[in-house]
């Protein structure tokens, strides 16, 4: 099955589930887990046959696999066009990976199972349909029906604050969203009216002055969504209101989907406008790093930790998108798939394993649980070491090549981002330090601790599929490098 | 040559796949997890010990794999062994089942111990075997969080604060080299160890390194200066296994971290942790920075030389068993420092052999000190595990209801302190005689350290086993066979080496005389 | 002279084949309905209006093939777009019904189904006609069957005062019309539109022309509501039955604006002005932009603030009244096209939304936003739809609201592509609509998020839940594939 099926997969799961009785909750969560399950598998075979085409050294012609491209809206110019290239196709996978695992971790959910799975998976076929969509009309419309699934998976099934959060977070998406609605009618006109077209629109540039404008609207509304600092603030509150499933997907794809709007929808549209403001997109993303790492520090509730330390990450993606060169840009994209698995696996840590049992989530409150929970310990510690950007993991690669490509556009912004990878090491030891042994120094076993429930089976595949996603792409970064890589060089070869 | 078994890849990942069946068995099933490690293991040994009888010393690099891997960075999996490194990862081979086999009767998180256990071996292992800085990294890190977690879980009363300084010094040290190595892979483009000592031996990488500063200097309008960033580059690179080593004045970790550890943390710690220092010394400095080394021989010299008698003076003042044997690492690394530093004091080819000799000490201590130092940590641990006290003052007469401990202990004390016959004696005499005539006043001075070496020494063993019993521990019993049999199995490398250490100096020989020609 | 009474006799004959239906609904109360009890009586009747809609829409088929027919010198028209419009009058008109018979209307049941059907009459020859008094007599028409429908609740005083109210603003609103129409009459010397189009053409704007165009735009402003002749709105639509109310909010919307396009476009075509940012220049265009400007910012910000469903959603159709007006100050055809499509999608959101209050609020106890809580829980059906209708309002793809607010923005914007003269309206129009997610998302947290105080479930008619669905999907539709509907309304707008 071609790659866009993934979209009609998952639309199809939330359609079946919503004509399933809603007391057959099993059955609820077996469908659910079997629409993620079919739309990985076919994310998966796909990109093992695109990456063997990769490999064959055959020269990309254009670099895209085209899906579908049939004329929708004549009379505006709007095309249906799905497409897969190596800037993308890692996002798709990452979507299946964390579609699958949130079911998982969201197998314990008991209250209203029937909205929730179909929420989720409208929300999953609406970020697949991001990645895929090469036209901005349709790149929106996804977009949007992305945004408002996740309003209510929070205010319903979320915790501390839920429904500001989640109404935080759906105004400020709204309000990028709105900045990119006027940056994609501008483009449109500006290109001639003729089409919504991404690559057209790339192919026939746009006058010089008008791109200064309208980049920083279309940009800066996705970048919205990236977490980027000072727009970053929905992102910690989103984060903690959420429950487990939503907070992996918020971190996990759809920040990824601001960062991906960001990079398809403005950088390639408007390679003038990039060139005007690429030095403020590196700073505020060095800032946005050096800020989320700063205040992660100082958190005193484990989730925010981990919500801040996406705004850190993220700003790591900004910086990478801003170099402009073949290294920094592809950190940056497998930055999106390695902090999209390892912001899953923390939060699924935090959220799942210790909030739920635990029903709290202060730093002070928690301790010791390395002796009842050693399982989310070893977790906890394999996501938190790549998340330090610890060699062998993917976040390290990832890393380590948005830093060369920051020191190639200027060495400040390169030592202002590497400062932070020791303050995250600081706040990574300190949650594992108080939550999972800290207070167990000071009075052993307490009784309420040792009466946690035991790990289930479906958090031990999922936080399993996760880590293994981890170090196979820490140990075997080619898989994807390779093929970011190719497209990355076609990228840079539009550029002016 | 020929494309035999992927020995070394065999070695690093049995472990590796052993710790995978440990994490894999039931939770109650805690005596197969601990044959499950062991057997691991011991495989790993048996096969270190088949590779170490087909080495052959004057050929270079052996066992070599090396597979493209990450095509985007010219990143390859490169691994072999030679003469600096054979006699490591026999080390790691012998005294890793033995720190496990000392923990037999462990009770508490039995899995996460030995899961933990053999993913460090796995990465000691590959610390020692990987030839590109890239993946030999990634060992270094996997070196360092299991050991985390072995003191953090596991360790004595102060164990939370102990891993963490631990943790923070190393990762530290780490990043200042990664940053260092990202330079350089900025500057040539690759990773790998063999290509850039001969980039450094043919002068090439001076002028990579001056093309692309000049080209950071032409591009930001800056003014770097070549000469003082290849110091930083060094300086960033040396401290980080200077960490490791330790050498003074980064050694203020190790104490703590030492004396916290479980027993078999701290053999392996003290046996195999620090040589991933000195080996980086032999691995990376001297053969990629040997002008920026002589350059600053001076200052090295004299940190060597404040490990050895500052560390012998500290340890000299200390109550504590273990302190006062981690302190003694602190002074045994600073002799094979000495001994390394002293084949850059001069250039050329005069007093080659000398050099050579000292360089073959050094390669000598760290074998011998991962012999010792493990004998002298586990004998702490067996006497902490009956008295759960680790104070000196506690201690005494034990050797009359001890003996056999006593006897052992009285061993390993004089293959500490170098009693010729034992072999401790060998490597120390070979570093003495190579670089006295090298640098006389830094040898005459660190005789010092030698006289204080035996003092504290002898003071442990009469603090101990002599004097008055403590009467507290009149019931205490002795080694049982599973200890003795540990200590034996020590001892007989201890009398090995001492009476016969050709083996090894062979293997290493070809090796050193190459590293010294460098300079 | 018979020749010409055929032709009138099939222009007409929808609107006659009404009158007759309403007369003989009349009658069948009278007759039958007094011995049934009250429910039964609006079944039958309800029934019986239905069947004469569907009678009154035959004709319409006829009408088809007919393209430009002038007659009565040119007073009626009947072109393709005359009979899209009368048809979608006779569904909203249907559908209101069909959601009327659920609704405790009183005793006077024949009464109030007669006036439907008058009100009806009056919409369809506002759709018709094109010529002024025409326009006048059949506004008239249609407003003095919706004031007499809102006082239907007899027994409820708010009933009584929205009636009085609507009824006074109603008034003074057709003085001013029809004290613009008399200027205009004296400037131009014509009734008929297109008489009045030829002869303005060209002449730019005076101040008599001024005064006749100022009060003509009062007129027709108080029957679309924009800011400042609004006030009417919330209180009419929060006293009214709620049906009446939808059947306010739509079917006398549709008819008032397209009437208005009618006006300005061929009427005034040459007095339009202009409404860009730094260059206005005096004609209905800048009119309409500034009130626009403020329907906008006025029906949304006073939206938030509302408790009553029924007066948050009057507030929210001020505010579209502002959405629709940008298409008008565009005054293109495109912009025409625009305004057309938007209101019909609107108008069916908008039934949608006021039927599923409309048969809650009766079991639910109220009309204010805390009866609705839980809903989802309640009445599942309904919430869905109601999400459905909620969100298009809101302008979220696939929606068709969202569709219609894209058009009528690129409509703007392509007014004047090169200076993006319009723009200003447009960021105005985007960042509104991102304010009225907020009140949209409270008023459906109630719904899915807050729980209910009583849980029971909520059961509702069949043919209720039929309309709704019917309005749902017309509005999904028109959402994904709105470019048929589109492509036939422009052509037609080109034509006229």
């Amino acid at each position: 099955m071609r790659t866009d099926w993934t979209i009609y997969v998952t639309f199809l799961g939330a359609g079946l589930i919503m004509l399933l009785p809603r007391n057959a909750k099993n059955l609820i969560r077996w469908v659910a887990l079997l629409t993620g399950v079919i739309g990985l598998g076919i994310g998966l075979q796909n990109y093992i046959a695109y990456n063997g085409w990769v490999d064959a050294n055959q020269p990309l012609k254009d670099g895209f696999w085209h899906l579908a491209n049939v004329a929708w809206i004549p009379s505006l110019g709007v095309h249906y066009h799905l497409a897969v290239d190596g800037l993308n196709f890692p996002l798709v996978l990452l979507n299946g990976i964390v579609c699958v695992t949130g079911i998982l971790f969201s197998w314990n959910i008991e209250e209203r199972v029937k909205e929730f799975f179909a929420f989720f998976l409208t929300l999953i076929a609406g970020v697949y349909g991001v990645f895929m969509a090469m036209d901005l009309f349709l790149l929106f419309v996804f977009y949007e029906l992305a945004i408002v699934p996740k309003y209510f998976i929070i205010a319903i099934w979320g915790s501390t604050r839920k429904e500001y959060g989640a109404m935080k977070l759906v105004l400020y998406s709204f309000i990028g969203s709105a900045a990119v609605f006027i940056g994609i009618l501008a483009a449109f006109f500006a290109g001639g009216g003729q089409t919504f077209d991404i690559l057209e629109l790339a192919r026939h540039p746009i006058a010089g002055q008008i791109q200064v404008w309208v980049f920083p609207l279309i940009f800066v509304g996705f970048a919205v969504l990236a977490g980027m600092w000072p727009f970053h603030t929905w992102a910690p509150t989103g984060h903690v209101a959420a429950p487990t499933a939503a907070s992996m997907l918020l971190a996990g794809v759809v920040m990824k989907l601001g960062s991906y709007g960001c990079l398809r929808a403005a950088m390639l549209v408007f390679p003038s406008g990039l060139a005007h403001w690429q030095w403020w997109i590196a700073w505020l993303g060095v800032i946005g790093i050096l800020y989320g790492a700063a205040v992660a520090l100082v958190q005193k509730d484990f989730k925010f930790i981990i919500g801040y330390s996406s705004v850190s990450h993220m700003g790591f993606v900004l910086l990478g998108l801003a170099t402009l060169n073949r290294d920094g840009m592809s950190g940056a994209i497998l930055q999106m798939f390695s902090h999209g698995i390892v912001a899953s696996l923390l939060f699924a840590v935090v959220g799942r394993m210790v909030y739920d049992r635990t029903h709290t989530r202060q730093l002070d409150e928690l301790g010791g649980l390395a002796k009842t929970l050693p399982f989310a310990c070893v977790t906890f510690v394999i996501g938190g070491a790549a998340s330090m950007g610890m060699p062998g993991f993917s976040g390290f690669v990832a890393e380590v090549q948005v830093l060369i490509g920051a020191f190639k556009m200027s060495p400040w912004l390169a030592v202002a981002a590497a400062l932070s990878i020791a303050v995250t090491a600081a706040y990574i030891l300190n949650a594992i330090h108080k939550v999972f042994f800290g207070k167990d120094d000071e009075h052993h076993g307490t009784a309420e601790v040792h009466a946690l429930p035991p790990i289930t089976v479906p958090e031990i595949v999922a936080a399993v599929m996760l880590m293994a996603a981890l170090v196979i792409i820490g140990l075997f970064p080619s898989v994807m490098l390779d093929m970011i890589q190719a497209n990355v060089d076609i990228f840079l070869k539009g550029m002016p | 040559m020929k494309p035999g078994l992927p020995y070394l890849s065999l070695i690093t990942f049995l472990p590796l796949a052993g710790s995978l069946v440990v994490l894999l068995l039931p939770k109650t099933q805690e005596r197969a997890m601990k044959v499950a490690a062991l057997g691991a293991s011991v495989a790993s040994l048996l096969l270190t010990f088949c590779a170490w009888t087909r080495f052959v010393p004057s050929a270079g690099m052996m066992f070599v794999e090396r597979h493209s891997w990450i095509t985007a960075l010219h990143v390859d999996y490169y691994v072999g062994v030679d003469g600096l490194s054979i006699a490591m990862v026999f080390l790691t081979a012998l005294v890793t089942p033995l720190a496990m086999l000392a923990h037999w009767k462990l009770k508490d998180n039995v899995k996460l111990f030995f899961f933990l256990f053999l993913l460090l071996q796995t990465g000691m292992f590959g610390v020692f075997t990987a030839l590109n800085f890239f993946h030999w990294f990634i060992y270094w890190e996997l070196g360092l969080i299991p050991m985390f977690f072995l003191i953090k879980i596991w360790g004595h009363e102060n164990r939370t604060y102990a891993s963490f300084k631990f943790f923070i010094y190393t990762l530290a040290g780490s990043i200042g080299m990664l940053v260092a190595f990202g330079f350089l892979w900025m500057a040539t483009g690759t990773f790998d160890f063999v290509e850039l000592r001969s980039l450094a031996a043919n002068g090439d990488l001076a002028k990579k390194i001056a093309v692309f500063v000049g080209d950071v200097n032409g591009r930001f309008g800056w003014h770097w200066n070549v000469t003082t960033f290849t110091s930083v580059l060094f300086w960033a690179t040396l401290v980080g296994f200077a960490i490791k080593v330790p050498i003074w004045p980064f050694h203020t970790w190790l104490p703590d971290a030492h004396t916290q550890a479980p027993t078999g943390g701290s053999m392996v710690l003290a046996a195999i942790l620090l040589k991933m220092g000195v080996y980086g010394f032999l691995r990376v400095v001297l053969p990629i920075f040997p002008s920026q080394v002589a350059a600053h021989v001076d200052i090295l010299l004299l940190l060597a030389l404040a490990s050895i008698v500052l560390g012998a003076f500290a340890a000299l003042a200390q109550t504590d068993f273990k302190r006062l044997v981690a302190y003694s690492s602190v002074n045994h690394m600073g002799y094979a420092m000495l001994g390394i530093f002293a084949t850059a004091a001069t250039a050329g080819p005069e007093m080659l052999n000398e050099k050579a000799a000292a360089l073959n000490g050094a390669v000598l201590q760290m074998f011998n000190h991962g012999i010792s130092s493990a004998a002298l940590f586990f004998m702490v641990g067996v006497i902490y595990d009956r008295t759960h006290t680790r104070a000196l003052a506690e201690y005494g007469g034990l050797r009359k209801i001890m003996p056999i401990y006593a006897g052992v202990l009285g061993i390993t004390m004089f293959s500490s302190l170098g009693l010729p016959g034992l072999n401790g004696f060998v490597g120390e005499f070979l570093i003495f005689k190579g670089a006295f005539p090298v640098v006389t006043t830094v040898t005459v001075v660190a005789t010092i350290g030698l006289v204080v070496t035996a003092v504290f020494l002898l003071q442990m063993m009469q603090k101990v086993c002599f004097g008055p019993l403590n009467e507290k521990w009149q019931w205490l019993p002795d080694m049982t066979a599973c200890e003795l049999f540990i200590g034996a199995v020590l001892m007989l490398f201890m009398f090995l080496i001492g009476i016969y250490p050709a083996p090894l100096l062979d293997a290493a020989n070809d090796a050193v005389l190459a590293l010294v020609r460098l300079f | 002279m018979s020749g010409a009474y055929a032709q009138i006799f099939r222009a007409l004959s929808s609107e006659i084949s009404l009158a007759v239906v309403a007369m003989g609904v009349l009658t069948l109360d009278l007759v039958v309905g007094r011995k049934r009890d009250l429910g039964a009586r609006r079944q039958l009747v309800g029934a019986v209006t239905l069947i004469g809609l569907a009678l009154a829409a035959v004709p319409l088929v006829w009408q088809v093939g007919l393209t430009n027919v002038p007659l009565m010198g040119e007073t009626l028209a009947v072109n393709p777009l005359t009979v899209i419009f009368k048809f979608v009058l006779i569904v909203l008109t249907a559908l209101t019904v069909l959601i009327s018979v659920d609704h405790d209307i009183g005793t006077h049941v024949g009464e109030y189904f007669a006036m439907l059907l008058f009100g009806a009459i009056g919409m369809l020859l506002l759709v018709g006609s094109e010529e002024l008094l025409t326009i006048f007599v059949a506004l008239e028409l249609t407003s003095i069957s919706l004031f007499v429908l809102t006082a239907f609740h007899k027994n409820s005083l708010r009933s009584q005062e929205a009636a009085l109210k609507y009824f006074l603003f109603g008034a003074i609103s057709s003085a001013f019309l029809l004290f613009g129409l008399s200027y205009i009459y004296g400037l131009t010397g014509a009734t008929h539109l297109r008489d009045i189009g030829t002869a303005l053409a060209g002449k730019g704007t005076n101040p008599l022309l001024a005064v006749g165009l100022l009060c003509v735009l009062v007129g027709l402003g108080f029957k679309v509501a924009m800011v400042p002749f609004h006030l009417w709105a919330p209180d009419a639509y929060e006293g009214a039955p709620t049906p009446v109310t939808a059947f306010i909010a739509t079917g006398s919307k549709v008819a008032s604006f397209f009437v208005l396009v009618k006006v300005l476009m061929i009427g005034f075509a040459g007095a339009a002005g202009s409404a860009y940012w730094g260059a206005f220049s005096s004609g209905w265009a800048m009119v309409l932009g500034i009130t626009a400007a403020a329907s906008m910012l006025l029906g949304n910000c006073a939206a938030i603030v509302q408790t009553n469903v029924k007066r948050l959603l009057a507030y929210s159709s001020i505010a579209h009244a502002g959405y629709i007006l940008i298409g008008l100050v565009a005054a293109t055809s495109t912009g025409a096209t625009a305004v057309l499509f938007y209101v019909i999608v609107y108008a069916l959101t908008n039934l949608g939304a006021f039927g599923v209050v409309a048969a809650l609020s009766a079991r639910a106890g109220g009309g204010d936003l805390e009866h609705f809580n839980g809903m989802a829980k309640r009445a599942p059906f309904l919430s869905l739809l109601m999400l459905v209708f909620i969100l298009s309002l809101a302008g979220v793809p696939p929606l068709g609201g969202f569709f219609g607010k894209f058009y009528l923005f690129a409509a703007a914007v392509e007014r004047d592509a090169q200076n993006f003269g319009l723009l200003w309206l447009v960021v105005l129009g985007i960042l509104m609509s991102a304010v009225s997610l907020y009140y949209y998302l409270i008023l459906l947290k109630h719904f899915y998020v807050m729980p209910a105080k009583d849980e029971t479930r909520i059961a509702t008619p069949g043919h209720v839940n039929m309309a709704l669905a019917i309005c749902a999907v017309g509005v999904i539709i028109l959402g994904v594939f709105p470019e048929p509907i589109v492509a036939l309304l422009k052509t037609l707008v080109i034509g006229l």
